[in-house]
């Protein structure tokens, strides 16, 4: 294994909370450029290590590598180098679209004329250059979510970590997203994903599935399926999830 | 610092939008003053009296000139029996009633005196025992001064109360130190801990965490815009005491501005706390509530004197961050104290300050494991 081509170096990594064991010898390599399912239940334990690799919480033990950096003792340069987005937040309600804008990318440490320059681009990539100053609470959830994740690879991270990004919109728009999602790993950037959709889960490069803290399956989605003998990744998911 | 400014910006866009908060935080100080200014007040004025004069003589139309000239009283009607007077007292009509006896001005100079009587209506307590101090007051300084006429020579002791610093006794003295205290705890430590806490909420501090901005970033961005807001009310507070209810103004505006200042950090490190405490913005609300404002109205000598507290609440009162800074503002405003005076309080606002940075920072780090 070349360390140059991996972009996410995970070995071992185990997380406790007092006795109980949220992330149990977690290890797995991500690429360069790959999009990355992370699958699981609620409490599966994916939530904890998107934390972990983003440097928001440390590992209990285990070696983690993220970008380069170590996420122990390099958390800011870890940091830098990625974007994220979660469900739950996708940018300030009483911002408007711009400000929003502005606001993330100074944060990441663009310059003026960069988030013009690329603001301009992004807008009219979605074709809504016109929503520029309009404010976010009064956009549609579907839209907020593209934008969020725009927003998150604005300054062009290395790898962009996203939490359940669609949850709670409707199919086209989920198909859109996909191609924003698409459109980035073209570009280089490393997409990690958690999502409980399981159509979701084809359109990754590769796939983790996560049961009870532990990684119970790893691989290309049509190699699971040939695996496990199943015709969709959702059978694939219930037969790993719910042995019985 | 870019990075910095930026949040500023965008935190003080999110106040500035919020038009009906934004309204509340302006329109609440000035309610508050005005309210205890003109409404609230514990001083005497125009009290309702009635007079059942059985003498009707010189001396007893003396008492009652006196009684009214003074200004707290006004004389509502005159009875010429008990019944009619004890019919007006029920009745609310009157709230005190001074009762001659048939001799008063002859008694006068006999050697057991005289007598005079108020009957003062005590349902409402405290109302009716200053009613009776004012006029015990107002006769006695009769009677000085009529005796002093009759035998000069020995002249007995003679107690001289005057009341310093607030000469007049008037409330709204006491209530702008107080309110001040009020309103800036409840801006800075209410509204920080609210947005702090929505932040948290609306999974933005996630976001903001993972982000390259420093946590101490992230919360001075969140609490410099509350300073000036504070900084604000405390002005408007103060002119309008100054300039609408003459609220003296003895001592240096420097001191003044660094003792609030300081009470606004430490009421911002109070705010970044409970923001540590609470998951959410309504508990974050009502810890604000329930641990602050109340305890401030009760407990910090702004309304009830500690000194007339039982003792275990005496003592809670010295961790009640308010008291400290009522009683350095009313050194500096009504007796003019310089530092010399108030070190005593700058030392325990800085330790309170101190000791909730230091809290907020160890929860926000057992937060993050």
């Amino acid at each position: 294994m070349e360390a140059s081509s991996y972009v996410i170096n995970v070995k071992d990594l185990v997380k406790k909370f007092g006795d109980f064991t949220a992330n149990d010898r977690l290890t797995f390599h991500v690429k360069r450029g790959e999009i990355f399912g992370f699958l699981g239940a609620n409490g599966a334990g994916k939530t904890t290590a998107i934390k972990i690799l983003c440097g928001l919480s440390v590992p209990t033990s285990g070696f983690v590598e993220v970008s380069g950096y170590n996420v122990k003792t390099q958390s800011e340069k870890v940091k830098s180098s990625i974007g994220y987005m979660s469900q739950k937040f996708s940018l300030y309600d009483d911002l408007t679209v711009f400000e929003n804008i502005r606001l993330f990318g100074t944060i990441y440490g663009l310059s003026s004329g960069e988030i013009k320059e690329r603001s301009a681009d992004m807008l009219s990539r979605l074709g809504i250059e016109e929503q520029r100053n309009r404010l976010i609470g009064t956009l549609s959830l579907g839209w907020k979510q593209k934008l969020a994740f725009s927003v998150a690879v604005l300054h062009r991270p290395k790898i962009v970590f996203l939490d359940e990004p669609t949850s709670g919109v409707d199919p086209i728009t989920r198909r859109q997203f996909w191609e924003l999602i698409y459109q980035a790993a073209d570009e280089g950037i490393t997409v990690f994903v958690t999502t409980h959709y399981m159509d979701e889960a084809e359109y990754c490069n590769r796939v983790t599935i996560m049961v009870d803290g532990r990684i119970s399956a790893l691989d290309t989605p049509s190699g699971l399926k040939s695996q496990m003998k199943c015709d969709s990744m959702n059978d694939v998911f219930l037969k790993l999830t719910r042995p019985n | 610092m870019k990075q910095l400014w930026s949040f500023i910006r965008k935190e003080s866009r999110h106040i500035l939008r919020d038009k009906r908060t934004l309204a509340v935080l302006f329109v609440m100080p000035l309610a508050q003053i005005l309210i205890f200014g003109y409404v609230i007040s514990t001083e005497i004025k125009d009290a309702r009296i009635g007079v059942l004069d059985n003498a009707g003589d010189y001396s007893s139309r003396q008492v009652i000139d006196r009684l009214v000239s003074s200004g707290y009283f006004m004389v509502q009607d005159y009875y010429s029996n008990s019944r009619q007077m004890e019919n007006a007292l029920r009745r609310g009509d009157i709230q005190m009633a001074v009762v001659f006896s048939p001799d008063f001005g002859s008694d006068m100079e006999r050697p057991d005196g005289t007598s005079v009587q108020f009957i003062a209506d005590a349902s409402d307590a405290n109302t009716a025992r200053m009613l009776v101090n004012y006029a015990e007051g107002i006769v006695a300084g009769y009677e000085l001064q009529s005796t002093e006429v009759l035998n000069q020579q020995n002249t007995p002791l003679i107690v001289e109360a005057r009341m310093f610093y607030n000469p007049s006794l008037r409330g709204v003295l006491m209530s702008v130190p107080g309110i001040m205290a009020m309103i800036l705890i409840l801006v800075s430590a209410m509204m920080t801990s609210i947005s702090i806490t929505r932040e948290k909420e609306y999974g933005s501090m996630e976001v903001l965490l993972i982000s390259p901005l420093q946590p101490w970033q992230i919360i001075l961005g969140k609490v410099a815009p509350y300073v000036i807001l504070s900084l604000v009310n405390a002005i408007t507070i103060l002119a309008v005491g100054i300039f609408v209810f003459h609220v003296p103004m003895s001592g240096s505006y420097l001191l003044l501005t660094f003792v609030s200042l300081l009470y606004i950090l430490l009421s911002l490190s109070l705010g970044i706390f409970i923001s540590t405490v609470a998951p959410n913005q309504m508990v974050a609300m009502f810890i604000s509530l329930f641990a602050l404002m109340l305890p401030t109205i009760l407990l910090s000598g702004f309304i009830y004197p500690i000194e007339n507290m039982p003792v275990w609440l005496q003592w809670f009162s010295y961790i009640m961050p308010p008291r400290y800074y009522i009683s350095a503002l009313k050194d500096v405003m009504f007796k003019g104290a310089g530092l010399l005076v108030v070190w005593k309080e700058v030392l325990v606002m800085t330790g309170f300050l101190v000791a909730f940075l230091l809290l907020s920072i160890r929860n926000f780090k057992v937060r993050l494991e």
